[in-house]
């Protein structure tokens, strides 16, 4: 599914609104989404999961071609964490 | 702070006109259409947010930590997220000093 095919989705799941208000609905709760994880706010969306932060400390890496050593720095990459029932409800022999 | 679904029902109030209740529909909708996707076995692709794919993960062993007794992790599928290049960039350039842990 992309974001088109859910924007579609939403759209028809609410018949009483214009198409245009899906589509501006998803990109307002994907920039909010984006805006707090850059402010290293947590998500935490009940049954379905959490968004949080994981820092990576700076190292020494090395280029693959050369060899030469390259410092990288410390960052934060987004991590997604799947709640219970999301977990289970996409887990073949979970418990239906 | 922690953002969650009643503030971004309030934030599609604001910014999308939607009353209240819907506003409070929509949020629940979008993870819902998300986890339907999901639950059918298809991947979710979210330009300039990320992907949400299946992994299928074979049987492997595993150990009660207590009491070091040796039990399968029985075979499962499990639901992992890629964030797209623009999400790791806008997290990236965090201020580290104050962000850092």
């Amino acid at each position: 599914m992309t974001k088109s095919e859910l924007i579609a989705r939403l759209a028809a799941r609410f018949p009483q609104l214009v198409a245009k208000d899906a589509d501006l609905a998803v990109k307002v709760v994907l920039d909010a989404m984006t805006a707090a994880l850059s402010r290293n706010d947590r998500i935490e969306i009940r049954g379905f999961g959490s968004f949080a932060l994981n820092y990576r400390p700076p190292r020494v890496g090395r280029n693959p071609k050369s060899g030469e050593k390259v410092n990288v720095p410390a960052k934060h990459v987004p991590h997604f964490k799947a709640g219970k029932e999301l977990r289970e409800r996409v887990d073949l022999n979970g418990e239906a | 702070m922690t953002l969650t679904k009643a503030e971004l029902a309030d934030l599609l109030f604001e910014k999308v006109g939607l009353n209240k209740r819907e506003a409070k529909d929509m949020v629940e909708a979008f993870f819902d259409e998300i986890r339907i996707a999901l639950e059918g076995g298809d991947s979710v692709k979210l330009s300039g947010f990320g992907n949400f794919q299946l992994r299928d993960k074979p049987q492997r062993p595993g150990r009660n930590p207590k009491t070091g007794e040796e039990i399968p992790i029985t075979a499962r599928r499990v639901v992992t997220f890629h964030a797209s290049q623009k999400l790791k960039l806008a997290v990236e350039t965090l201020d580290h000093a104050n962000a850092a842990q």
